[in-house]
């Protein structure tokens, strides 16, 4: 009976309401019940941040998460970054820079970057690669991510 | 890989988590930054979670009888953003940003990584050097347990199956108390092959040393405070304290076998001991 559970939250400014099994990841909901397959997934024990997603206005892993954790809670996943614009200025950088080439640590990457920005971090390439550093990239080097970063910061993106 | 079945229940109060913990076979569910993957790789399997991330008045910072009582549930990023953490417990907030990432320092917890016991995580040593108490409750009452007496070995700890970790209770610091943090990993933020935290008088009359990642618990090294403590803190002084790190009963684990890890734990005290020194 407790393995199944009822749930309602906000995800991309638009309410949900739904029965999950209680040992569902929360990225696993969002990708398979709510067709959001914007949130990738890794390695599933919180190293690769793949499927780093704003919970409550904190960027956490999603699958170190249940979903039926995410009861009551305001979930913005990377379509939801985009949607509102938020992630216009990120993304603009992302692309200028070449930031990124198979792609699959992208989401995970904007939304540590996102956090990183927003919360006034500065330029400084290595509080930028420490910000990152729970975020694998196994295409880029990084070093193309950490540029668009720092432009992003330093005022240099049309967005 | 994912979790196996369990049962999962919510607690919205103490008083409900405490009657959820001795009716059930259950694990405490607290930021789940450890328990998750554990159950992800299947390296555990509990039959049944308690949720604590409802319960009312488990997290916050506060300031009594020059003690400072943090709440089990309380994160590791709202430790970060304490100025009452960074005023009385510097060597928490000097220690912080090397606890993971900060999306896991986002849901981590202290209480968690203290009641999980993981050898490898910075908490229990930085207790076991602050000399914290440990908080703990079931449904017949609570006690508490010094950080020397509770981390018992390999996820081993104090805590009874039906007690739960509800605050952490340091020792306000004089504004002179000097403090050392260094730990040696492969990457910003990937867990210790060895570290080493240090709280000291100015005078250097009481020197506590604790070390991770090098034994099957934190462990503190009472030869080395003993080669240190009452000395001007020299470098001669530090060598013993050094060739005194014997007494620990070192551990190998994957990344490094236990001769590396001895290696470690000298280097991580000379950095960690030239911080003290500064």
């Amino acid at each position: 009976m407790s393995k199944m559970q009822s749930v309602s939250l906000t995800v991309n400014g638009e309410a949900v309401t739904a029965t999950v099994s209680v040992r569902k990841h929360l990225v696993d909901f969002l990708r398979e019940d709510l067709g959001l397959t914007g949130s990738h997934v890794g390695c599933e024990h919180g190293v690769c941040g793949a499927c780093t997603l704003e919970v409550n206005g904190a960027m956490v892993r999603g699958c170190l998460m249940l979903a039926v954790q995410a009861d009551g809670a305001t979930v913005t996943t990377v379509e939801g970054l985009a949607d509102s614009g938020r992630s216009d200025a990120i993304r603009a950088a992302f692309a200028e820079r070449n930031a990124l080439q198979c792609g699959y640590c992208t989401p995970g990457m904007l939304a540590s970057a996102l956090e990183y920005v927003e919360a006034g971090g500065t330029a400084d390439r290595d509080a930028i690669r420490a910000h990152l550093s729970g975020n694998y990239c196994r295409c880029t080097g990084y070093q193309s991510i950490v540029e668009a970063i720092s432009d992003v910061i330093s005022g240099e993106v049309d967005a | 890989m994912k979790a196996p079945d369990f049962d999962y229940h919510r607690a919205e109060t103490l008083e409900a988590a405490l009657a959820l913990m001795a009716e059930e076979d259950a694990f405490a569910l607290a930021g789940g930054q450890s328990l998750m993957p554990m159950m992800n790789l299947r390296l555990t399997a509990p039959e049944a979670l308690v949720d604590l991330n409802a319960v009312d008045g488990l997290a916050g910072v506060r300031i009594e009888d020059q003690r400072l009582t943090i709440g089990a549930m309380t994160r590791y990023a709202a430790l970060e953003a304490s100025g009452e953490v960074a005023e009385h417990a510097p060597l928490v907030s000097t220690a912080l940003p090397y606890i993971a990432h900060p999306a896991i320092r986002n849901r981590g917890t202290i209480g968690g990584s203290c009641a999980l016991a993981d050898p490898a995580a910075e908490m229990p040593a930085l207790l076991l050097a602050l000399g914290a108490e440990v908080h703990l409750q079931n449904v017949k009452g609570a006690r508490s347990v010094a950080a020397d007496e509770f981390f018992l070995g390999l996820y081993e700890t104090a805590r009874e199956d039906d007690e739960l970790v509800v605050a952490i209770q340091l020792p306000v610091a004089s504004k002179r108390q000097r403090i050392g943090f260094h730990e040696i990993t492969r990457r910003h933020g990937d867990y210790a092959m060895a570290g080493c935290a240090i709280v000291a008088t100015e005078d250097l009359s009481e020197v506590r040393i604790a070390f991770f990642a090098v034994s099957d618990r934190a462990v503190r090294a009472r030869a080395a405070e003993a080669a240190l403590a009452g000395t001007s803190g020299g470098k001669a002084e530090l060598e013993n304290a050094v060739a005194a790190l014997s007494e620990i009963d070192f551990a190998g684990d994957m990344n490094a076998s236990t001769h590396t890890k001895r290696h470690l734990a000298g280097v991580a005290l000379r950095r960690a001991w030239a911080e003290v020194m500064a």
